[in-house]
């Protein structure tokens, strides 16, 4: 056979190439319209500054509740991106393209999902302490809160991500994610408010904290491959 | 043998036809049954009085609600493995009957705990995953119908069913996991602590509600095949009621 015959290289996919690129991508489009990352902020902090609001400024009752609240509000937020996760991918076709692409499903699928929580579910965990502050919480409880929320909101961004794919191009739109995504959320609400309410009354943490983090390695083990099949639906 | 005789949709729809009156009388019968069992026969709680009556229908419902989510999300694999129709048409057919009995079961043991526990509703850990199931099955319902194309329903719904299947463990075992106010099960493989007329009527019970969870699933099915099917020679053609 001659050289020219020779059919060419096939493009082999790998998981790592696949993860790198669309997480690469999804950084520098959210790098370049900043506003969406700004506004999940943004909302966290009027969401928790309406409660003190609402309820009653009295110290005791703030320390009481600003875990959970905070939590609450955090989950709300995060649930809030979610539409922004695949839906402009979904619209202009690039998603098809990714499905076509050799990569894995299972890698870019996982590299959107990471960028999405460096984007909503990182400033969120880093915003919570300051949120903290302003409800009295003690210094060891905003630790708490905080290492709550970092194993918990990629467990929202995983499971969210599953319920966006599915809830791709349906009638209903934010309505029917929040039916899908909301229930599902509860298990990491329970834990993760568990863990600073357990804290905050002399309890040990510990418990609630590795529930998360074993919901967090179920969530990484299985999702990803459901949030690509689930994309494969969508796009079929 | 062909295994997949039954998972044409016309075959299918002509055997539910048959069958569903059957399962229907079924479990009319064993329901008049466990009610004369449980109401009549089976002896007064020591502690809860007439009160704990309820349980020849909470607890069959509750078990019910369970079993039928992953009856469902067994058709539902089915469906994202093989692509058969029949199948996500069955998972279809179920949710309904299955968010009924979860509602039920949340309902009848909200009236159970206001003599017992004073209260109709805690935020325990297994009246929580019960309500959370309640809201699967409304997801999944609704994310079927969101979309124009059937198929697609069919496919992201049983996506939906297959990951919501992790909250059946933590509803069965909440109450050994957590300190809940919700009694622990009196029933288990090893025996049991119940009086044997109540565990009878309770049984009785539990398989007249499966019955009419078949029969009801069955009736189901068939509408869904017709409106899936109106194109198809079989459904226009004569000979179909």
């Amino acid at each position: 056979m001659r050289p020219s015959d020779a059919s060419p290289a096939p493009v082999t996919g790998s998981f790592s190439g696949g993860f790198a690129w669309a997480m690469a991508r999804d950084l520098r489009l959210a790098w370049r319209h900043p506003d969406e990352a700004v506004l999940t902020v943004a909302f966290f902090a009027l969401v928790a500054s309406l409660f003190p609001l609402g309820i009653g400024a009295e110290p005791q009752l703030l320390t009481r509740i600003g875990p959970g609240v905070i939590w609450v509000g955090a989950l709300l937020a995060a649930f809030l991106a979610l539409p922004g996760l695949f839906a402009a991918d979904y619209a202009d076709g690039s998603l098809e393209q990714m499905t076509l692409s050799p990569h894995p499903a299972l890698g870019w699928a996982a590299g959107k999902i990471a960028a999405h929580w460096i984007v909503s579910g990182l400033p969120l965990t880093l915003l919570s302490p300051l949120i903290g502050l302003q409800y009295g919480l003690a210094p060891d409880t905003l630790g708490v809160q905080a290492l709550s929320l970092a194993i918990g909101t990629p467990v929202l961004s995983l499971l969210g991500g599953a319920c966006a794919a599915l809830a791709l191009g349906a009638r209903g739109g934010g309505m029917l994610l929040a039916l899908l995504a909301l229930p599902l959320f509860v298990p990491v609400l329970i834990f993760g408010a568990g863990a600073s309410e357990a804290q905050a009354t002399g309890l040990s943490a510990a418990p609630h904290l590795s529930l998360l983090g074993a919901a967090l390695i179920a969530a990484l083990v299985g999702l990803p491959a459901a949030i690509g099949l689930a994309v494969r639906i969508a796009v079929d | 043998m062909n295994w997949f005789y039954f998972s044409s949709p016309p075959t299918f729809y002509r055997l539910a036809g048959r069958l569903a009156p059957w399962f229907f009388i079924l479990a009319a019968a064993l329901a008049i049954w466990g009610l004369y069992l449980g109401l009549l026969v089976a002896p007064t709680d020591a502690q809860q009085g007439a009160v704990y009556r309820v349980i020849f229908i909470h607890v069959p419902t509750a078990w019910m609600s369970m079993f039928l989510y992953f009856v469902m999300a067994c058709y539902c694999g089915l469906t994202l493995v093989f692509n058969t129709r029949l199948s996500a048409m069955m998972a279809r057919a179920i949710a309904p009957t299955g968010a009924m009995f979860t509602f039920i079961a949340l309902w009848t043991g909200s009236f159970w705990g206001r003599p017992t526990w004073g209260t109709y509703w805690v935020w325990d850990a297994r009246l929580t995953s019960e309500l959370v199931l309640l809201f699967l099955y409304f997801g999944f319902m609704a994310l079927a119908n969101a979309f124009e194309d059937p198929r697609r329903g069919d496919r992201a719904a049983a996506l939906l069913a297959l990951i919501g299947v992790v909250n059946l463990p933590i509803i069965y075992f909440s109450v050994q996991w957590w300190n809940t106010l919700h009694q622990g099960s009196s029933v288990s493989f090893k025996g049991t602590s119940m009086h044997v007329t109540m565990l009878t009527g309770m049984l009785v019970m539990s398989f007249a509600a499966w019955m009419y969870a078949i029969g009801a699933t069955l009736v189901r099915v068939r509408s869904v095949i017709l409106e899936r099917e109106h194109r198809a020679q079989w459904v226009r053609g004569p000979g179909v009621a």
